[in-house]
């Protein structure tokens, strides 16, 4: 498969926190740069960008600067390039530059993600989508997808995703008990990495006081807004050999989307496009799931992470709940160590690109107090819910 | 707690659609109290969000018709969350699969329920709001036919 003519390089990440008023454009720099410099590259071996989902994309602090601003900032000379959001999910732009390299467009494609929500909410919560666009709400009529939602108050991906884990719950018996594991499992990753957001303890108990957002989401099923960035190089396999890290070959990608591309038309209720991309991914290798050391899977909402628990296979359609059950499976000592970082959950929602660096960073054995221990060697990274998916498997020979 | 019913009396604020060409037999539909769809006259697939082509047969030859407005809950969620200042919550946003064609969703509010009534699979009929000229679906139980 011609993913494998790709290979990670290097990885950087910028300061990640809540309200860090810090320009967006500043983040964007340190996390590119922290990257380019992991790899043992110098800026001016970059000839390919790559980003999700573009500059200044969407609502106010979820998207910072795009391809232009950054390629002048560092003058670099480019030989491919791409942004944008219609992609299969946030990695989708990491399958474009590994695209890109597969094909010999660019060597070293450096791929970043910026988002600053946190600082653009200020001291409110979370609003809904729409809710600022319509100002006293007064002009503001919703069209695109949003015309078939924002009328019913389903103003956010909690309401539309909660659809879908009651569902299953209904189908398949899945408790919040269960659910919980995802939430607890990433908060006790967190305390163990000095850059996530929440560290403190968090029982069963807090979690099953916690207000509910939209059932069966209480507050802790949610992802936290954060500022940050992340940066990975992706580079030719052939092109690395001198470089300063052992390269982690890209085995596999995941990127179909084969239902409806629809939040509520979507035909099988207990999934969603992660059912598509994980099943591709296992059809471009022969490794299988009991291979893989180590799992991030995006945790926007902790029904995301089970629906990509069974998506890629790790336990058959409907038995996530009782994989996840107790946590022993997931835990960082567990048979598939999950969301070692802390997942967006704990560590903050760097929007899919926390979970790459964080698999790199694993199969790389620099995960300090969180190290998967027995030195993982196959890592899967994977973004994406709704009609929204892309997954990658990563292999350090 | 039977205490509290869902998005009844209508909230002060709904974020209304941009009503185009295109959707108008939609939202404008319940001023005649009919749930209206696109449908294919070829092979009688109905047709949402609205579009201009067939998705089933490719066929261009698509008109209006009105479903019976009876329909199932496919899954729900009672939203607690503030979203929308002048949309309170608590209210409950349902998946409704319609009748005549259950692969036929529309994401829609249960009103006349209380919140711990609300099921899925529960058989729910289409009732209207009407704001500046927009009548916007809405799903209540479905008492008559028992189904
Ligand atoms: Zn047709």
């Amino acid at each position: 498969m011609s993913e494998r003519r790709a290979a990670i390089s290097g990885i950087g990440q910028s300061q990640v926190g809540r309200r860090l008023g810090r320009d967006p454009m500043e983040l964007t720099l340190d996390a590119c740069l922290d990257a380019i410099a992991d790899a043992g590259l110098d800026r001016r071996d970059i000839d390919g960008l790559a980003t999700y989902p573009g500059g200044w994309f969407g609502p106010r602090g979820f998207s910072g600067p795009g391809i232009p601003e950054l390629q002048d900032a560092l003058r670099l000379n480019l030989s491919w390039y791409a942004g944008g959001p219609e992609l299969p999910g946030q990695l989708g732009s990491v399958i474009e530059a590994i695209t890109a390299v597969g094909a010999g467009l660019a060597t070293h494609v450096l791929c970043f993600r910026t988002v600053w929500e946190s600082t653009a909410q200020g001291a409110g919560g979370r609003s809904g989508i729409g809710a600022s666009a319509g100002g006293d709400g007064a002009g503001f009529r919703a069209s695109g997808i949003l015309e078939w939602t924002l009328p019913y108050g389903a103003a956010s991906a909690a309401v539309w995703i909660a659809l879908y884990a009651q569902r299953h719950m209904h189908e398949y018996g899945t408790t919040r008990e269960q659910l919980a594991q995802i939430a607890l499992t990433a908060r006790r990753n967190a305390a163990r990495n000095p850059k996530a957001i929440y560290r403190e303890p968090l029982t069963l108990d807090d979690y099953l006081a916690a207000r509910m957002i939209s059932t069966p989401f209480c507050l802790y099923d949610c992802d936290v807004p954060a500022d940050g960035a992340t940066a990975v190089v992706v580079s030719r396999a052939d092109r690395v050999r001198d470089l300063r890290r052992p390269p982690l070959r890209v085995e596999a990608v995941g990127s179909a989307l084969r239902g409806r591309p629809s939040w509520d038309q979507f035909e099988d209720l207990t999934t969603m496009a992660m059912r598509d991309a994980g099943a591709m991914l296992w059809q471009r290798t022969d490794l299988r799931p009991r291979h893989v050391d180590v799992a991030e899977l995006y945790d926007g909402f902790s029904f995301l992470a089970l629906a990509w628990i069974e998506a890629l296979g790790f336990c058959a359609r409907g038995e996530g709940g009782a994989f996840v059950e107790g946590g022993a499976n997931i835990a960082l000592e567990g048979e598939l160590p999950l969301n070692t970082h802390g997942g967006q959950l704990s560590a903050g929602r760097l929007h899919g690109y926390g979970f790459l660096h964080e698999a790199a960073l694993q199969l790389w054995g620099e995960g300090g107090a969180r190290q998967v221990a027995g030195d993982p060697r196959v890592a899967v990274a994977a973004a994406g819910g709704g009609p929204l998916a892309g997954c990658l498997l990563l292999v350090r020979d | 707690m039977r205490s509290v019913v869902s998005t009844l009396p209508r909230p002060d604020f709904r974020v209304l659609p941009l009503v185009t060409e295109r959707n108008a037999h939609f939202w404008t539909g319940g001023a005649h109290g009919e749930l209206r769809f696109l449908r294919c006259r070829a092979c009688r697939h109905w047709i949402h969000p609205p579009s201009p082509i067939c998705a089933v047969c490719l066929s261009r030859d698509l008109a209006v018709e009105a479903a019976s407005g009876r329909a199932r809950v496919a899954s729900y969620t009672v939203n607690h969350q503030r979203w929308i200042p002048g949309f309170e919550p608590p209210y409950v946003v349902a998946l409704v699969e319609i009748e005549e064609q259950p692969s036929l969703r529309l994401t829609t509010n249960l009103v006349r329920c209380a919140l711990e009534d609300v099921r899925i699979d529960m058989p729910v009929r289409v009732c209207f709001e009407e704001r500046d000229g927009v009548w916007i679906p809405l799903f209540e139980p479905d008492t008559e036919t028992g189904r």
